[in-house]
């Protein structure tokens, strides 16, 4: 029941959305809908545990066999609250930002929102091909419309580069589908296939699916994209695709690949670590040389996703735990760091740190929220990121699957050095010297911003200090998911 | 007779049929050269129907019936092109004042 | 007994607790009442300290482990956020929270020109490094020790860059912050390693695993205690990661005294000394890190000998003084290292604050060319200067010349040369310190008018931390007197031992000659004395005020180390940066983009002439379309 609502509250409100004439009232009925879908996601998390609320199953088109199969996994539960939670945030953060044709911006927003939920949702292959591709168009259009000057180009560049991964993934999952014994889209039966498709087919298979994936989340060298669309995107959009939608590439790769295509993933793992581990150090130094805030934080996010990967493909419990964590505080963290770009960009009409300075003084409230996030960022210890990364460093080190471990940890390695370079770079010109004729003007936040980074600085220390409970909601899946991918290799 | 003389006769008719749409500019003639090609088919058709059911004939009395139907199919619709084939082309006289296909090399205006 | 050990969880607690009341109220909390609190929470986790020290100083006492919660639990690997007790942790309480409570109320005084919210920004960065570092000394697994380990790093980032408006201090916060991101990436490498080795990272535990007799090879502990020792290089600025240090001295002064002299950078030695049994089971990294610390003693020394700049001068002293700590954690003298980060807590921090004292007196002067004289004006400052001055160059009976010769005699034992450059070492401590001492306050005053108009003590909020840290220094050393002098009084050994038991077994300390213990005690107390008065009677009579030139140049320039990184490591780094962002980012990567969507434009454009709308010529293509299908069957299907 719960993960119908989940997909089903965002979607009726999306539609209804458009048919709202008043701006305001579009703006309030999508924090609503929001809030309703947060409500209804934590109800899954805390009070209604049992099997039966958290799935459901009816047939969709049976014809082809396949089912409208969703439901709730441990995985699914941290990817459906970070969702649920962020779009409120992003709501009442970009509350002062005004939009041409609101209601219409709004209403794609929860269409997103729809297709993301669907895709962290869907146990079906078929389903989740829908909503993957229902959450990139809303996407589009959002960045085409209401994007930044290259706005046209961004989006057209970031439309084709996910639907050529689309594509390819389609194929791989019509080709599984027509392996099955069943005919059937549904997951458990691309998980029965695990033995039946011989490590050769699984080695070219793999890239179809992967190569999906990599653009998602995304993977040097495919990752161009994305520090464009975030950059020419308009700032709610950004968040909704650097906090959520990245996390789609992770969710594949962690459900409809490592499990269903083991002996491939393995085979390849060496391949793609190398990859990722390139990007990590690659997007850092990157990174260091940006003067535009969103193409510095665009940057960052490919290191980390980087490490996020290597640590799925070394097979490890830490490892996979860590990510697991780190699904979710990435979310949290990225969020917060573009809320203060947000609001920097509002005020100063500039995104440029050469021609910022001195914030701190006029803004001490946002400079010292700032810090707690960008502090996360580098995965200092206390804050949520240190778990994660702490777990994917220590699960990348004791990894058995390659021999190049320590080699792998100690290259990625370079990259929480080099993430503390471009972060305190950051703080630095943008908060820290004194002010200029621009910035002296400043104003600190206004109470609704205020309330938004107190509650992701509040996420942040609270998961960074105990993060048991989000550990243990994920330790089955991570469970299943090993063995499954174990059982293969062997 | 055997079968193989029929199958030289239809391939001969096709060919000629392929050779005549190839090298005419005629729309008209393209038209019959088209239903020639048709009617190759039809030709070869039947024979190998006739063939399966004197094979077979003992032991299943229908043999070979649907080579004769497709036969039929085939027939209707080639009467069905010609109408609608044959409007379009006095369309295109009444227009241009010339059924020559060259004519029509563009797909606007 | 061990109700109050139960409660050592409130020793960090309470300046925690601090940090968040000044920090978030720093609005509506008078600058008296942020000192107050600030100041007072350090007290009361003092007074903790004492009677947990109290506890663990009695007979009989076994080291306690306070768990609180799980922090991370993955699968086997379980690490809880637990609290261990016992003398090497209850000493460095004792040290941080004395020592700390000391510089709070210092600061009360000396910080009084700032605004109330600054103020208590300060104070809540102070209190938050308390924390930082109550956690790592008393974290009982190696994961609580970095969580620590990069808190320390943080409140000294924050507390370096306090005074944000200036850019070069910003600069200098991120280049300490950096610095020690450099070894802690070492630290972490070896806490992933002991993960996968241990499955654990518990003290006890990995310590008991690892002395079992070839339970793991001595490779194996060579790598992790190498790790290890390249995160101590980060925090405790040793070569090749001690440029941060002096830079940090851009700081408040008092913060320099806690954080860059008394507690944070003596992190590494207490990591070292809590994994001293690694230590000793790994002969080539006790080596590396003796042959380390020792370079870094020398080198810091001759920089020093031509600093001016009051608080550069004890800041590469603080950095020599550490290389001696190292020297003696790598010949095994772990108590005598110990020793030596507590008789240099009190006489560092004493120094600096005396040189706050006087910097406040100057009105923010800090080059001593410009002051001396100072002494007729700054009775205590001068006093327990002196004092502390007497301490470093280890002229006994101070401090330092016990703890300091703990070391050297221990040196000696393992390699005469250690010995001879660590002599020379002290020769050179004692020459620019007191090169320091004589350009400032001895001779004439050279300020400006206006400054010796303005020349007065300092209030009694800093001058009575200064004197009880100067009581400190005269007497600190006491509590280990050498066995040459009066056996059995080393009362900090016998406490200290249950933490070095285990090495101790492995290597039995060689019974000391005494004379020859009073032979080398009376070489370096010759050395010191010599370079002293020397120093002394030079520059009180003739300050030496002129540009460097030659050598003296090279040293005055810290040896072009900053130079040289900046050349060979930044540098190329910014360039490679530059490079990837320009040219593979735009042209490679996205070039090979662009072409796919460029050869897709062109081959449309080429084979857009097919449809030239001529009918014969589809229907020609049709036809050879129909062949070509037509040959592939009949060649293919068989």
């Amino acid at each position: 029941m719960i993960p119908v609502l989940l997909i089903v509250i965002p979607l009726v409100s999306g539609l209804v959305g458009f048919l709202i004439r008043n701006e305001k009232t579009a703006r309030s009925w999508s924090l609503f809908a929001a809030v309703v879908t947060l409500f209804v996601s934590l109800s899954g998390l805390i009070l209604h545990k049992e099997d039966a609320f958290l799935s459901a199953d009816v047939a969709w088109l049976p014809a082809m066999g396949s089912r409208f199969s969703v439901a709730l996994d441990g995985m699914g539960q941290v990817l459906c609250l970070l969702t649920a939670i962020s779009f409120p945030i992003i709501f009442i953060a970009t509350w002062r930002t005004p939009y041409k044709n609101a209601r219409n911006f709004y209403a794609l927003m929860l269409l997103s929102q729809a297709g993301l939920m669907g895709v962290f949702l869907a146990m079906d292959a078929l389903l989740f091909y829908f909503f993957w591709e229902l959450a990139l168009i809303p996407v589009y259009f959002l960045c085409s419309i209401w994007g930044g000057e290259k706005r046209i180009a961004a989006s057209f560049k970031f439309f084709v580069y996910t639907f050529l991964g689309s594509i390819v993934m389609l194929v791989g999952i019509l080709w599984l589908y027509s392996h099955t014994p069943d005919h059937s889209f549904s997951l458990k039966s691309f998980y029965a296939l695990r033995d039946k498709v011989t490590g050769h087919d699984q080695l070219w298979l793999f890239w179809l699916f992967f190569i999906a994936f990599a653009i998602k989340m995304p993977i040097f060298p495919l990752h161009t994209w994305q520090p464009d669309a975030y950059e020419q995107s308009p700032t709610a959009t950004t968040m909704v695709l650097s906090a959520v939608m990245v996390k789609m590439g992770l969710l594949g790769l962690l459900r409809w690949l490592a499990p269903v295509l083991p002996l491939g993933t393995w085979a390849w793992g060496d391949t793609v670590s190398m990859f990722c581990i390139i990007g990590m150090i690659y997007a850092s130094l990157v990174a260091m040389q940006q003067d535009d805030l969103k193409r510095l934080v665009a940057y960052s996010s490919i290191a980390h996703m980087g490490l996020m990967c290597l640590a799925v493909f070394a097979t490890t419990q830490l490892g996979m735990q860590g990510v697991m964590i780190q699904l979710f505080n990435h979310g949290i963290n990225i969020l917060g760091l573009w809320i203060v770009v947000e609001l920097i960009e509002r005020q100063f009409h500039t995104r440029k740190m050469s021609e910022l300075g001195g914030l701190a003084q006029k803004a001490p409230v946002l400079a010292i929220l700032l810090v707690v996030v960008a502090l996360a960022n580098v995965a200092l210890p206390l804050t949520n990121a240190f778990i994660g990364e702490f777990l994917m460093f220590s699960g990348v080190y004791a990894s058995a699957v390659t021999r190049y471990n320590v080699v792998f940890t100690v290259t990625a390695g370079i990259s929480i050095i080099l993430s503390a370079v471009y972060t305190l770079n950051m703080i630095q010109k943008v908060f820290f010297g004194n002010t200029n004729t621009l910035t002296e003007k400043a104003k600190d936040l206004y109470p609704n911003e205020k309330f938004v980074l107190i509650v992701i600085v509040v996420l942040i220390v609270l998961i960074g200090v105990y993060p048991k409970p989000v550990l243990d909601l994920t330790k089955e899946t991570v469970d299943t998911l090993l063995t499954k991918m174990a059982t293969a290799t062997k | 007779m055997p079968i193989n003389y029929y199958i030289f006769l239809s391939v001969a008719l096709f060919c000629i049929g392929v050779s005549g749409v190839l090298t005419r500019r005629n729309a008209i003639i393209i038209f019959m050269c088209v239903e020639l090609m048709l009617n190759a088919v039809n030709l070869l058709l039947v024979a190998f129907s006739k063939m399966h059911h004197h094979a077979q004939a003992a032991t299943n009395p229908n043999a070979g019936i649907d080579g004769q139907l497709f036969v039929f199919f085939i027939m209707v619709v080639a009467a069905a092109e010609v109408s609608v084939g044959l409007a379009i082309i006095v369309m295109m006289y009444r227009n241009t004042h010339s059924i020559d296909v060259n004519f029509l090399n563009r797909l606007k205006n | 007994m061990n109700n109050v050990i139960s409660l050592v969880w409130l020793i960090p607690v309470l300046p925690l607790a601090g940090f968040l009341v000044c920090g978030l109220l720093r609005r509506h909390l008078s600058k008296s009442l942020t000192g107050v609190i600030g100041s007072g929470v350090i007290l009361a986790s003092f007074i903790l300290s004492l009677l947990i020290f109290g506890q663990v100083r009695q007979e009989g006492f076994q080291a306690v482990v306070v768990r609180l919660f799980d922090f991370i639990s993955v699968g086997k690997l379980s690490i809880s956020f637990a609290f261990q007790v016992d003398p090497l942790s209850a000493l460095f309480l004792l040290i941080i929270t004395g020592v700390g409570f000391l510089i709070h109320v210092y600061s009360t005084a000396y910080m009084h020109e700032e605004t109330a919210p600054d103020f208590a920004r300060y104070f809540a960065y102070l209190n938050l490094f308390v924390f930082s570092m109550l956690l790592l000394v008393l974290g009982s697994n190696y994961v609580i020790m970095f969580i620590g380990w990069e808190g320390v790093g943080l409140c000294s980032y924050l507390l370096i860059g306090y005074w944000f408006k200036n850019i070069e201090y910003g600069a200098a916060a991120r280049k300490a912050f950096i610095m020690n991101r450099i070894g802690d990436l070492g630290f972490l490498i070896a806490i992933f390693w002991m993960i996968s080795q241990f499955g654990t990272t518990n003290f006890i535990e990995i310590f008991t695993k690892a002395a079992m007799p070839k339970a793991v090879s001595t490779g194996v502990l060579t790598g992790i205690t190498l790790l290890l020792f390249v995160g101590a290089t980060g925090k405790s600025a040793q070569i090749p990661l001690y440029t941060w240090l002096p830079d940090a001295m851009a700081g408040p002064t008092p913060v320099s005294a806690l954080i860059h002299a008394a507690t944070m950078v003596t992190a590494g030695i207490y990591m070292i000394a809590r994994s001293n049994i690694l230590y000793t089971l790994a002969p080539v990294t006790q080596t590396v890190v003796a042959v380390i610390g020792l370079a870094t003693a020398l080198l810091a020394a001759t920089i020093a000998l031509k600093q001016n700049d009051i608080k550069k001068v004890l800041a590469y002293s603080t950095v020599s003084q550490l290389g001696y700590m190292f020297l003696g954690l790598g010949v095994g003298a772990y108590t005598g290292a110990v020793f030596h980060v507590m008789t240099h807590a009190f006489f560092k921090a004493l120094l600096f604050l005396g040189a706050g004292s006087v910097i406040h007196a100057m009105h923010h002067e800090q080059d001593i060319r410009k002051m001396g004289g100072l002494k007729k004006h700054l009775f205590w400052t001068h006093l327990t200067f002196l004092i502390a001055c007497l301490a470093i160059a280890g002229i006994p009976p101070f401090a330092g010349f016990f703890s300091k010769d703990e070391i050297l005699s221990a040196a000696y034992e393992k390699n005469p040369v250690y010995y001879a450059v660590g002599v020379f070492t002290a020769l050179l401590t004692a020459f620019y310190m007191f090169r320091l001492y004589a350009t400032t306050f001895l001779g004439k005053f050279r300020g400006t008018h206006e400054q010796a108009h303005h020349l007065h003590e300092s209030p009694s909020a800093m001058v009575i931390p200064l004197v009880v840290l100067a009581v400190l220094s005269v007497v600190a050393g006491f509590v280990g007197i050498p066995a040459a002098i009066a056996p059995d009084a080393h009362w900090l050994g016998h406490f200290l031992a249950p933490v070095f038991e285990g090495s101790t077994r492995l290597h039995p300390a060689a019974e000391a000659d005494k004379k020859l213990e009073w032979g080398l005690m009376g070489i370096s107390v010759g050395v010191a004395a010599l370079g002293m008065i020397y120093a002394w009677s030079r520059f009180s009579r003739k300050p030496d005020l002129e540009e460097a030139q030659g050598f003296g140049k090279v040293l005055a320039d810290k040896w072009y180390v900053d130079e040289l990184y900046d050349a060979i490591i930044v540098k190329p780094i910014n360039a490679l940066g530059r490079f990837f962002n320009s040219f593979v980012e735009k042209s490679v990567i996205d070039g090979i983009v662009n072409g796919v969507g460029r050869l897709v434009q062109y081959g449309g454009r080429q084979i857009r002439l097919l449809q030239s709308g001529l009918v014969g010529g589809y229907v020609l293509l049709m036809v050879i379309g129909i062949l070509a299908l037509f040959l592939v069957e009949l060649f293919t299907k068989k």
